[in-house]
């Protein structure tokens, strides 16, 4: 910031005084605005702060003030878990089947259906915005009101497994997964490319499969991260239809072992900070593909 | 595949059955692989709507009745529905004004500056760190036995027993902690859509860093300001988990109140009351979300 100071400083032989004032202003203007920033980010960054490192002291401290470390040791040691702290262990493979589920269904409703309304029945997409948008507007307190006799019904047909679960969380991540692949897809030629592929000859499973998947990846790997991240973290639903997922195992150590369930916090925050890191490796390295791509025919 | 590969008439086949279908069928065939989606839809997401809907307007027996509505009038209900907007009233402020100055506070850093990527990516996460989580974690900073408690026990002598977190204005701090990131997340396009031009032609023409903020950037930014704002209103009306696993006695706020109305739903006269109480919240989100899709299609006029 300084330099900017010095380097339009040795300027002012242009022109009369009044040209020179406004450099230096700007300087002065300058070296404020990195004050306010500094200041804004730190006690903004102390408030976000404080609670995790909090966490981090509060499942290490015994009442007496005592450092033990039996929450973290527990956490690191699947047999104990399993044994002793059931829920968690039940809830935690409850929710990784209902991840595999969710993502799998939630792809295949939502690629195959999108891409041909794209293709032969574009008058239809708005309704289909409209309707992946809605759950925006129904909060999940409100759709386990309605889902609950639904969910009655269901668990006379199958069972009241949690796993089925999953179809409230395809409509519960809907929105999110509809904004990532509706991206994906107009980034693409549908239309060019699905031509392309059935006048060779291909059938609409080969088209969707080999053709429009492997072009739309990344939007599909981000709505299946956002998928992750919303099942893992989803407890309204759940707890509310007296089903076991991670969250409400979670809560239910809680009240026995509060120091575990802190560990398992601050555990789950790394993760999501991981998968996130992930993800933007995951577009910012398809992204450059795509510019060096884009890049070549220019230097030929 | 391979047999449509050899097969030299399958390219042909596909004009023919458009031909065949011409009328009708040309509008209700291309319609059918759809017909999944829609049924999954149908089921999961506008059939639980309707019960709700449906459900407020019904006695137990199943007629029709206004009666129910009533109930969203009764002391507890109103309580609630009143604690619930001041709740997210007060914390959308709060995260809309901080995290707007954190974004503009970030948006002049230097283009790709370090701080900036780092708190981009902290305000992804946090964001979405609401949930039981956040509920441990202030536990665990100012609850009876928290970091901070402690800390001002042994420095100053404060003698707080920490419940002051269960209540009002704690919700408030901590909803702030999942606000603040979201404003940042959805105002910071607003504030990078900025131009400096916009700043050197209102110094060209005399203007004041006040004049630029009052009569340039201020009415540029508002629409996406106010848009924000809702959003994080929408936002703290819908959260449940946290203020759930908190409070586990009262039902002070609407999503509690539907906990407690769902878990004794068989208690006679209040059949229905989760439905009314869920459409009375269904109506409040609905109207701040078209609010917030007409100020949006307003921001992308300018910033977009």
């Amino acid at each position: 910031m300084t330099r900017t100071a010095g380097v339009t400083g040795p300027l002012p032989d242009i022109g009369p005084r009044r040209d020179t004032a406004p450099p230096r202003l700007r300087a002065v203007k300058r070296r404020r605005q990195t004050i306010f920033r500094w200041v804004v980010v730190t006690a903004v960054g102390l408030f976000f702060l404080v609670p995790l490192l909090a966490m981090l002291d509060f499942s290490t401290r015994a009442l007496s003030g005592r450092r033990i470390f039996k929450a973290w040791q527990t956490l690191f040691d699947p047999a104990k878990l399993a044994k002793d702290y059931a829920p968690l262990w039940d809830g935690l493979k409850n929710s990784l089947a209902l991840v595999v589920l969710t993502v799998v269904l939630m792809v295949v409703i939502l690629v195959p259906t999108m891409t041909w309304i794209r293709l032969r029945v574009p008058w239809l997409r708005r309704t289909m915005e409209f309707l992946c948008l809605l759950p925006l507007t129904i909060p999940a307190i409100v759709l386990v009101v309605g889902l609950a006799p639904i969910y009655r019904g269901l668990s006379n047909i199958m069972s009241t497994s949690a796993i089925w679960l999953c179809f409230a969380y395809v409509v519960l991540v809907l929105p999110f997964a509809y904004r990532a692949l509706d991206a994906g897809l107009a980034a693409i030629d549908v239309r060019l490319l699905s031509e392309a592929a059935r006048s060779l000859g291909s059938g609409w499973g080969t088209v969707m499969w080999r053709i429009i998947m492997p072009n739309i990846r990344t939007a599909v790997v981000s709505a299946c991260f956002l998928t992750v991240a919303l099942v893992l973290g989803e407890f309204t639903v759940a707890s509310l239809l007296n089903r076991q997922n991670l969250q409400t195992g979670i809560l239910l150590i809680a009240a026995a072992d509060a120091r575990l369930a802190t560990a398992i916090a601050v555990v789950a925050l790394l993760l999501a900070v991981l998968l996130l890191l992930v993800l933007s490796f995951v577009s910012t390295g398809r992204r450059n593909r795509h510019s060096r791509r884009a890049a070549r025919p220019a230097e030929a | 595949m391979s047999d449509v590969l050899l097969d030299p008439r399958a390219d042909a086949q596909p004009p023919t059955q458009q031909r065949a279908g011409r009328g009708v069928g040309k509008r209700v065939l291309p319609v059918l692989p759809t017909v999944p989606f829609f049924l999954y839809i149908g089921l999961f997401l506008l059939v639980p709507t309707v019960i709700v809907v449906v459900g407020a307007f019904r006695t137990a027996d199943g007629s029709f009745t206004l009666s129910n509505l009533g109930s969203l009038f009764t002391g507890e209900a109103l309580a609630a529905f009143g604690q619930s907007i001041a709740l997210s009233a007060l914390t959308a402020v709060i995260g809309a004004v901080v995290g707007a100055v954190l974004a503009y506070a970030l948006v002049t850093a230097a283009g790709n500056s370090f701080v900036r990527k780092i708190v981009a990516a902290a305000c992804s996460v946090l964001a979405q760190f609401g949930g039981i989580m956040l509920a441990f974690a202030f536990i665990a900073t100012l609850g009876s036995n928290g970091t901070v408690t402690r800390l001002l026990a042994s420095w100053f002598g404060s003698e707080s027993d920490g419940q002051w977190l269960y209540g009002f204005w704690g919700l408030a701090l901590i909803y702030s902690y999942f606000q603040i990131p979201l404003m940042v997340l959805v105002f910071l396009p607003a504030v990078e859509g900025m131009r400096p031009q916009w700043r050197e032609a209102t110094e060209t023409l005399g203007g004041s860093t006040w004049v630029f903020w009052r009569r340039v950037a201020g009415p540029l930014l508002a629409p996406a300001f106010l848009g924000s704002t809702l959003l994080l209103f929408a936002n703290a009306f819908s959260a449940y988990a946290t203020a759930a696993a908190l409070i586990t006695q009262y039902n002070t706020l609407v999503p509690l109140q539907i906990r407690g109305a769902l878990i004794s739903e068989v208690n006679l006269g209040q059949a229905n009351l989760a439905k009314v109480l869920a459409l009375g919240m269904v109506v409040i989100v609905a109207v701040v979300m078209a609010l917030y899709a007409w100020l949006s299609r307003r921001t992308e006029r300018w910033l977009g």
